[in-house]
């Protein structure tokens, strides 16, 4: 049971770091507490903010801890800050989604999937530092391999490139596949 | 051919019209071809190859006629399509019978299924609540925090944000019109050891300090390369506090091993 002083602590530098923070950081800050106590402050935090019905919660985005607004107060703060937001096109969207799921990937790679040039996206994607370089494939001609970055995760409020519904998810969600009705292998049946 | 005259009955006139109304705007060929197969309700397993391809054809041609430019892709999807429509038509050779060649169209069926998956991850993605959109954080940006220098944690620079910075650099120097013949002769070893004496001592300098006004653009360069060369020996680090921020140089402990002068000399 953290203390009470402890959660507070935790909660007065949420507010006031502007990123995500990370456990690993909180715990550098805050060496005279047990990590696992701060964990469980943050678990409490979280707990209380979302019971509460409060205007802000606290997510985990990019591998850390955020305060953000609660996201049925948007238009209201949209009065405040008159900021349309983020607005992307498809083939962005398209990019941005066969990047994060196929990471480590070449540009030649992504064209191939979806069928059209995509340099220019690639290109906007990186300004906007959703998309970076990882390095060069090792293959001829040596291509530029791209990944998603810190930046990404944090706009979509994803803890971490894991936390992607899976693709297998997505599609049923999606009109039902006619290969449906074939017997499951048994190999996810496993119990957790 | 049968095949050909009973599909293009079922897949009547009324789908023309339908583009003449109202054109959509596609991503590209696979998004064409789906619109296609979802509006006349195909079975994306069994594509009637020669009704999807007068229909992917006759949008191009309204394309044409509309004076909009067709981009290659589009052209390239045509040929194919037409490649498979040609194959489906000619009866299969009997060692081609006894091998199972694969249906001409499962190439593109398994391009547009997976397409299609990506598709819908991406409106997946963008109904998320987005920063800046549905949720939103609190920010400062007060100029004297993204100045100054690395504080604690200092992140390592995307070599995508050191060319841009350096591209900036560059565009501050005009382009020289005439030729000059006067050369500097500063080669990047001369400039490995100039850095390095700047950072003698575990000094932190900022990338901009290096390029001051009045340098030549080959000294530009030079200077650039030599930052490139230490940075894969080891001598340096290159960071910066925050992404967008100031990039900074410190030189590594290896690098005070040596005393300034450096291994460079010839």
């Amino acid at each position: 049971m953290p203390s009470k002083s402890l959660t507070s602590i935790v909660e007065s530098l949420l507010f006031v770091h502007d990123q995500p923070l990370s456990l690993d950081r909180l715990a550098t800050l805050l060496e005279e507490h047990e990590r696992g106590d701060i964990r469980l402050a943050l678990d409490d935090l979280m707990e209380e903010y979302a019971s509460a019905g409060r205007g802000i919660v606290l997510a985990q985005v990019a591998g850390g801890y955020q305060l953000r607004s609660r996201p049925e107060n948007a238009d209201y703060i949209r009065r405040l800050t008159k900021s349309r937001g983020v607005k992307f096109s498809q083939s962005a969207l398209e990019t941005l989604s066969i990047v994060a799921y196929r990471q480590p990937i070449t540009r030649a790679e992504v064209e191939y999937l979806r069928g059209v040039d995509s340099g220019g996206v690639l290109k906007s994607l990186l300004e906007k530092k959703l998309l970076r370089i990882l390095g060069k494939k090792d293959v001829p001609g040596k291509p530029l391999i791209y990944g998603t970055t810190r930046e990404f995760l944090e706009l979509f409020g994803l803890k971490d490139i894991a936390s992607l519904p899976t693709l297998k998810e997505i599609q049923e969600l999606a009109p039902p596949d006619p290969f449906a009705d074939q017997p499951e292998l048994p190999l996810d049946s496993v119990e957790p | 051919m049968p095949l050909e005259s009973t599909q293009s009955n079922l897949f009547s006139d009324a789908l023309e019209d339908a583009y003449r109304v109202h054109i959509e705007e596609f991503e590209g060929p696979l998004d064409l071809l789906l619109h296609l197969i979802k509006k006349n309700e195909l079975d994306i397993y069994n594509i009637p190859i020669a009704a999807i391809t007068r229909q992917y054809l006759e949008y191009m041609e309204l394309l044409k006629e509309l004076n909009l430019d067709i981009a290659g892709e589009f052209l390239v999807m045509a040929a194919t399509l037409l490649q498979i429509k040609s194959r489906m038509l000619l009866p299969l050779t009997p060692e081609e019978e006894e091998a199972e060649v694969e249906d001409p169209r499962a190439e593109l069926v398994r391009r547009l299924l997976e397409y299609q998956r990506y598709r819908d991850a991406s409106f997946q993605l963008s109904s998320r609540n987005l920063l800046g959109r549905e949720v939103f954080a609190r920010k400062f940006d007060s100029p004297e925090l993204a100045d100054s220098a690395p504080k604690d944690e200092p992140a390592d620079v995307e070599l995508f944000e050191l060319i841009e910075a350096f591209r900036r650099v560059l565009a501050r120097v005009s382009v020289e019109t005439f030729h000059d013949v006067v050369t500097d002769g500063i080669s990047i070893a001369d400039r490995i050891s100039e850095v390095l004496s700047l950072l003698y001592g575990g000094k932190t300098i900022s990338f901009d300090s290096l390029f001051y006004d009045g340098m030549t653009r080959d000294l530009l360069v030079v200077t650039f390369l030599s930052m490139l060369e230490l940075c894969k020996m080891k001598l340096i680090r290159i960071t910066q506090a925050e992404s967008l921020g100031a990039i900074w140089l410190t030189s590594t402990s290896e690098a005070d091993a040596l005393d300034g002068e450096g291994i460079f000399a010839e």
